[in-house]
């Protein structure tokens, strides 16, 4: 079963998740331009494309922890998660500055003045690099190591990102939580030494995996 | 029980009523959940017959007064009233109600009484967003006794002439023009008369970001996000972008009813925000 998926997700085209992200991106463009988003249709469109630029970030950062503990390996289409993510991001900041504040002095006010602003445009300026050097060439050119190095720059930005969602929400919501908590769980554990969850990486049988985590 | 052509206050002539679709569409009432949807999705749960509002406290008739007993006696009149939110959207609204003003003399308020207390329907039964403590239920809201008996502040009973949506606080609320939408309690069951300020639902969640007054003033910020200005709600044009391009407009000190200010005369309002 998990080979299974594992042989499916290597078969999935980088571009069909591009295209999926977009096209979903631009539905919910038309929808919110057709009325089906409600009265309010830029307030839902900025709610809709931050969320989604969340949801892309928190997918991204549990390829490694699902690899390592589960088995399954989503690598393949990693860089596509980041990238939509980041594209997402984009769109919820266009939304916010075009449609919603629509001047430049008003956006600068509010970096300035808001911090759950600031901290989400710090997250974006965190992703801007990364974005800049998702393609194999950046890659050779920076050398894996530094590269890798580089792209630990994700941490803050999703951490960022889950903090900037708590911030703005009016009265005890359970949702931006329950994503810091998902942040939180995952960064742990990736935080586990490697060592213990070296067998199950390779993508191992479970009672093989199961013996590496009980010496662990 | 309508009344058309009662005194419209406020510059009334000018304003341009927002839909009825989108009044009833996007909604603050987190009984029925925190989405500006869930309310018109999940609101037609409650029940709003029979409904009775319990009058009590520094009052010289308390009591449970049915709804009908109420209008009976009250002069229903058309209020054309901006109504500005504190998250910066604001909508003009074709009410109908009576002032409150003379619900509370229909009780007769006594000498001591200095504040008004009122409270929200609870039935975690009917309202599912209440299964969650986003806010701590009922739902309570208070005026100063001078502000609840100035002319302006309605108990609405409905809008467009139609009797009042559930999601817009069916069967009875309160309408204050002046102050941001949430002081502007929904679904009312019970009014008090108190001598000490009461506490108010959203001051309770957050002091420093909701005062007891919140009375809308451009000049004093949320401390989250400028009130300087509001989107006004289905003012975009026509055409592939017209809903996306929602008008900004500078928002007014009171809200525009300049007529209120008195009430705050030597009161330093960015501290009794």
């Amino acid at each position: 079963m998990r080979d299974r998926l594992n042989r499916a997700v290597r078969r999935v085209p980088g571009w069909l998740i591009y295209l999926a992200g977009f096209g979903w991106m631009g539905w919910l463009f038309f929808q919110g331009a057709s009325g089906a988003l409600g009265p309010e249709p830029v307030e839902a469109l900025e709610h809709a494309y931050g969320l989604l630029a969340l949801q892309f970030l928190v997918a991204g950062l549990a390829v490694t922890p699902l690899r390592r503990w589960a088995g399954i390996n989503l690598l393949p289409l990693r860089r596509q998660i980041g990238m939509m993510a980041f594209w997402f991001l984009c769109g919820h900041v266009g939304v916010w500055a075009l449609l919603d504040l629509q001047s430049l002095s008003r956006v600068w006010a509010e970096i300035v003045k808001r911090p759950y602003i600031t901290i989400g445009m710090a997250g974006l300026l965190c992703l801007l690099p990364l974005a800049a050097t998702s393609t194999n060439a950046a890659i050779r050119r920076l050398g894996g190591a530094r590269w890798r190095r580089l792209h630990r720059l994700v941490y803050p930005a999703v951490g960022l990102g889950a903090l900037h969602y708590i911030w703005l929400a009016k009265g005890a919501q359970l949702e931006p939580f329950l994503y810091a908590a998902a942040v939180v769980g995952l960064l742990v554990l990736r935080a586990i030494p490697k060592r213990a969850g070296r067998r199950g990486e390779s993508g191992d049988s479970a009672g093989g995996r199961f013996r590496a985590l009980s010496r662990g | 029980a309508v009344g058309a052509g009662g005194p419209v206050l406020a510059q009334g002539a000018e304003l341009e009523p927002t839909s009825f679709e989108d009044i009833t569409n996007y909604c603050n009432y987190y009984e029925f959940g925190t989405g500006k949807g869930d309310p018109a999705e999940n609101a037609h749960m409650l029940t709003t017959e029979p409904w009775s509002v319990k009058i009590d406290g520094l009052v010289e008739r308390p009591g449970d007064y049915g709804l009908q007993e109420i209008l009976s006696e009250m002069t229903v009149e058309d209020r054309l009233y901006r109504f500005r939110c504190v998250e910066a959207w604001s909508m003009v609204i074709p009410w109908n109600g009576f002032e409150l003003a003379d619900l509370l003399e229909m009780a007769g308020v006594m000498p001591e009484a200095r504040y008004v207390a009122f409270e929200t329907v609870l039935r975690p039964d009917e309202m599912p967003g209440t299964r969650r403590n986003v806010l701590d239920w009922p739902y309570v809201e208070g005026l100063r006794l001078d502000e609840a008996m100035h002319p302006l502040a309605i108990m609405a009973t409905g809008l467009y002439g139609k009797p009042l949506p559930n999601q817009n606080g069916a069967p009875i609320r309160l309408v204050v023009p002046w102050k941001y939408g949430f002081k502007s309690i929904k679904s009312v069951v019970r009014i008090t008369l108190t001598e000490e300020e009461p506490p108010t639902s959203w001051n309770k969640a957050n002091p420093r970001e909701y005062g007891f007054y919140s009375n809308v003033n451009p000049q004093v910020s949320h401390p989250r996000w400028s009130q300087a200005e509001e989107r006004v709600i289905g003012s975009g044009g026509e055409g592939i972008f017209g809903r996306l391009s929602v008008e900004r407009q500078p928002t007014r000190m009171f809200n525009g009813y300049d007529e209120v200010a008195a009430l705050y005369e030597g009161m330093d309002l960015s501290e009794y925000f």
